[in-house]
């Protein structure tokens, strides 16, 4: 199956884009995304846990995805 | 309305939002962009935010919080390119009475600084500029 993968800030930076598809089996859960990224170039710098959001919500890394869910992986956030 | 906003915010707008008759204590925050971090001087700093995300999360702060603490609330945060001086947030808590709207402003102010996802890349005098990473939220960063 295919999912959409967001990248924000450092983690863009270091992986050198902002969004991309990734071909996943089926059951793949968010914490796969992670290791998928993290065995790309540029992607040893990403935790093993970051908080990740599964169409646009926080989800634990267990979550199971389904074919077309946007996971966005998000780097400490900053904002106020 | 968006709370993700890319022009110049306007406190007495958002002063507006919460106002009612029945609220006789109003809490207004305004957070501006600082001329230094860490002993660093720094010169601009860029918000950059997953909106569709960031105005959910947004919208279920403010939610949580008129429930938490029975106060009407309402929060914009900038986008993009800010000088110093410029306000990046501002943040609006109203009840009958003070203590609650305190309260609800600072717990609303909080909640956003911890999940809503911005970041800020901020440019120093030196030249140089890096993204800011308040605390690692990962558990083995």
């Amino acid at each position: 199956m295919t999912v959409e993968v967001l990248l924000f800030a450092s983690y863009a930076e270091s992986l050198g884009e902002c969004s991309l598809s990734l071909q996943l089996e089926p059951g793949a859960t968010a914490g796969d995304v992670v290791g998928e990224l993290r065995a790309r170039p540029g992607g040893a710098g990403l935790p093993r846990f970051p908080m990740v959001a599964v169409n646009e919500r926080y989800a634990p890394a267990d979550r199971r995805l389904e074919p077309g869910d946007v996971v966005a992986v998000i780097p400490p956030v900053g904002g106020g | 309305m968006a709370r993700i906003v890319s022009t110049a915010l306007d406190p007495a707008g958002v002063l507006d939002l919460v106002a009612g008759a029945d609220r006789g204590g109003t809490v207004l925050f305004v957070g501006t962009v600082r001329d230094h971090h860490l002993g660093r001087g720094v010169v601009e700093l860029e918000y950059s935010a997953y909106e569709a995300m960031a105005e959910l999360e947004i919208a279920a702060i403010l939610a949580e919080a008129e429930t938490r603490f029975s106060t009407v609330v309402e929060a914009v945060h900038r986008s993009g390119k800010l000088a110093v001086g410029e306000i990046s947030i501002v943040v609006a808590a109203a009840h009958a009475h003070r203590d609650a709207a305190f309260e609800a402003c600072r717990w609303t102010l909080d909640e956003i600084k911890q999940r809503v996802p911005i970041w800020k890349h901020e440019s120093y005098a030196d030249g140089s500029s890096e993204w800011v990473e308040p605390c690692a939220t990962g558990r083995d960063a």
